[in-house]
């Protein structure tokens, strides 16, 4: 049986800031990937990422992540996408510093 | 034929502007990703997880004052405020912005700095024994022969565009600090008939396949020196497999190959390579060499020293920990750690390098090292200026007395950082140094090196470490290797796997296992942690490691 397809995201990093981005449902890229529009069709998937790397003027290596449903939105299924959503653990900045800011 | 390269303001003021252009042409949409990559990488400009990082090479891990001041400048001006000191005599910025780039390369040209070779296929930044030019077993500083081949191998026309990357270390010590023996080429300096000259080692390398470099030439006369590694990597370009980037390091080539086919082209290439040479690569190292004379060590009483050890503890342990011997008996060579108990092995904040160059400019001679343990050393230091220079690191945070123990970890970015990471490194090696400082149990483990990697390239010299670590991903899951008995001085040995690995919450009690065992089965407290294992082996480790399957055994 051909096993069952693992949700997605689109990211990338932004070019000027390098920051983690995440691509929305409206063609836009947010820094919070619960923004993200979660990806469930594998036959969409593919072409969501090429509308994503139209932008390749102002983003840097758009891919595609899993992720899962979660209460608020599209959460990782992986310890990398977690430490990318969220930043180093040694020191508190990456994102998780933007969001002490607030 | 031969051609120096003057490697001068001028083209490095030419270069950074090639490079502000270019950035001003990928910003603008001119230049594509794929364009502008390999540029940038040229330049040592990569993007990991959460932002680009700035590799900045310090060529055999020398500073002066000024230096150190601008890269302190960086990192508070364009960065968060710190720098991240690496096992590669560089020091990396892990949070620059696109367009700031351009900037800090200029402010880096400005003090004879910069990040070009820090990436690519490319001869990179030659790396040396961190106490050249100070160390009492040193036959000669090998630093001017580094320097030599820095300007020799910077854009070099021939060694552009390798099969891979290019490691050099050198060293002129016997008692081998640089791990020459982990390295694609080891210069290993030694006396014939009162002749300095090189054992040439070639082929060693860590990363997916480790291997512990052989020996090529076992004497090369020094003026031999740059035709001998012009034949060396023009026998890679020719050998070396560009079909697969995972056999394309010159270890590979060498073992595919075997040493003796390799060493009879490397000779055969090397009676062309010299004719080509007219004795001006060696001018220029006499003239190189008068930049690195010795400073002009002063004289004085070392009393006050004698009276601080005597009284005060703190400065004892520090002593007896931080400092190693310098060639002169009033002097000594002095570490700083940059590994408080706790604190990300290797990164040390702006005031901190502040502080560096100031006690560098007030009491050592403006002189500083980075080495690739990733700690700082003042290379020489009067005695009786000992009591003040720990004072001044003990308001700074900087004087931890741990230099060569448990809590001197080598620790790589890894998966806080890195874009190529497995699992994580640097909180693994904060919670080891916090519980052993706990535990207060550091000064009597002694000697003992932990080195960790958070992926298969081993940018933490986990294979050399007596304890080395290695992050893995199994199945989503964060998960360490252990390897015990590496080692990478002149005695240089790949570590031994113990077994299964260890999720991350079961790592520090490993480690922890492994301690308590070696206290158990040294047989004095002056048998270090490495004498141990080669005595008994890896059957105690194992024990205290995997109780469980033991038992079933038994
Ligand atoms: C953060 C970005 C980094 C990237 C992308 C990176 C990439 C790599 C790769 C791909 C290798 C394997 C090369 C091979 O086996 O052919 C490697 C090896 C190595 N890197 Fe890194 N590295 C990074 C950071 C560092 C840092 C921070 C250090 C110093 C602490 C370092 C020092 C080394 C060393 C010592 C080796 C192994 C020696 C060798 O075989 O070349 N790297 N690195
Ligand atoms: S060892 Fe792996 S995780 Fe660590 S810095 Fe090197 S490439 Fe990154």
């Amino acid at each position: 049986m051909p096993r069952p397809f693992t949700p997605k995201v689109v990211t990338a990093n932004d070019l000027l800031e390098g920051d983690v981005i995440y691509f929305t449902a409206e063609n836009s890229w947010t820094r919070t990937l619960s923004e993200a529009e979660l990806i469930t069709d594998e036959a969409i998937a593919p072409l969501r990422l090429l509308e994503a790397e139209k932008h390749n003027l102002v983003i840097v290596g758009a891919y595609l992540a899993d992720a899962k449903e979660g209460p608020n939105g599209p959460e990782p299924t992986h310890f990398r996408e977690e430490f990318r959503r969220t930043g180093p653990s040694n020191y508190s900045h990456g994102k998780q510093e933007a969001e002490a800011d607030v | 034929m031969y051609k120096y390269n003057a490697f001068d303001t001028a083209f490095l003021a030419e270069r950074n502007a090639q490079f502000r252009g270019q950035v001003e042409r990928r910003i603008d949409g001119s230049l594509t990703e794929e364009e502008f990559r390999p540029l940038r990488l040229m330049n040592g400009l990569y993007l990991q997880l959460h932002a680009y990082m700035l590799r900045v090479a310090i060529p055999y891990g020398t500073l002066n004052p000024d230096q150190m001041r601008t890269l302190a400048l960086l990192a508070q001006k364009w960065d968060k405020g710190y720098g991240h000191f690496t096992t590669r005599q560089n020091i990396q910025y892990n949070w620059p912005k696109l367009k700031d780039v351009p900037d800090m390369l200029d402010a880096l040209g400005s003090v004879g700095l910069h990040a070009i070779q820090t990436s690519g296929n490319t001869i990179r930044n030659v790396t040396s024994d961190h106490f050249a030019g100070a160390a009492a077993d040193e036959i000669k500083d090998p630093r001017p022969i580094a320097e030599l081949i820095r300007q020799w191998s910077t854009d070099h026309p021939e060694f552009q565009f390798l099969g891979r990357k290019f490691k050099i270390a050198i060293t002129g010590s016997p008692n081998d600090r640089a791990v020459t023996k982990a390295h694609d080429v080891g210069l290993r300096m030694i006396e014939r008939d009162g002749v300095a000259g090189f054992e040439v080692i070639v082929g060693g390398g860590l990363g997916r396949t480790p291997m512990i470099g052989k020996v090529l030439r076992d004497f090369l006369p020094q003026e031999d020196l740059l035709p001998y590694l012009e034949a060396v990597l023009a026998v890679y370009n020719i050998l070396g497999r560009r079909d697969n980037k995972y056999k394309a390091r010159i270890k590979i080539t060498v073992q595919e190959n075997g040493i003796d086919t390799y060493r009879e082209m490397v000779e055969e290439q090397f009676i062309q390579r010299r004719a080509e040479f007219d004795g001006t690569d060696q001018e220029l190292l006499k003239e190189i060499e008068t930049h690195f004379a010795a400073p002009d060590f002063r004289d004085g009483s070392t009393e006050g020293y004698d009276a601080a050890y005597g009284s005060d503890p703190v400065f004892r342990a520090w002593v007896d920990t931080n400092l190693a011997e310098h060639r002169k008996d009033d002097h000594a060579i002095v570490t700083i750690s940059i590994k408080a108990h706790g604190q990300t092995p290797g990164d040390a904040t702006a005031e901190q390098m502040n502080l560096m160059a100031d006690l560098a400019e007030q009491y050592a001679y403006g002189e500083l090292r980075i080495s690739h343990e990733q700690n700082v050393i003042l290379p020489h230091v009067h005695k009786s200026d000992l009591p003040a220079i720990h004072a001044a690191l003990k308001e700074a945070g900087l004087a931890t007395a741990n230099v060569g123990l448990i809590s001197d970890i080598i620790a790589c970015p890894g998966m806080d950082y890195c874009a190529l990471a497995t699992a994580r490194s640097i909180p693994v090696a904060q919670e080891i140094a916090s519980r052993f400082d706990e535990l207060k149990l550091e000064h009597e483990v002694g000697e003992l090196k932990i080195k960790i990697s958070g992926c298969i390239n081993a940018c933490g010299h986990h294979h050399v470490g007596h304890i080395g670590i290695l992050g893995l991903d199994r199945a989503g899951v964060e998960n360490y290797q252990i390897t015990l008995g590496g080692d990478g001085t002149e005695t240089a040995a790949v570590g031994t796997r113990t077994g299964p690995g260890f999720a991350y919450d079961e790592i520090i009690p490993a480690v922890e296992r492994i301690i308590k065992a070696y206290l158990e089965v040294r047989e004095t407290a002056d048998e270090t942690f490495l004498e141990t294992y080669r005595r008994v082996g890896m059957a105690p480790f194992k024990a205290a490691l995997y109780p469980d399957s033991e038992k079933k055994v038994a």
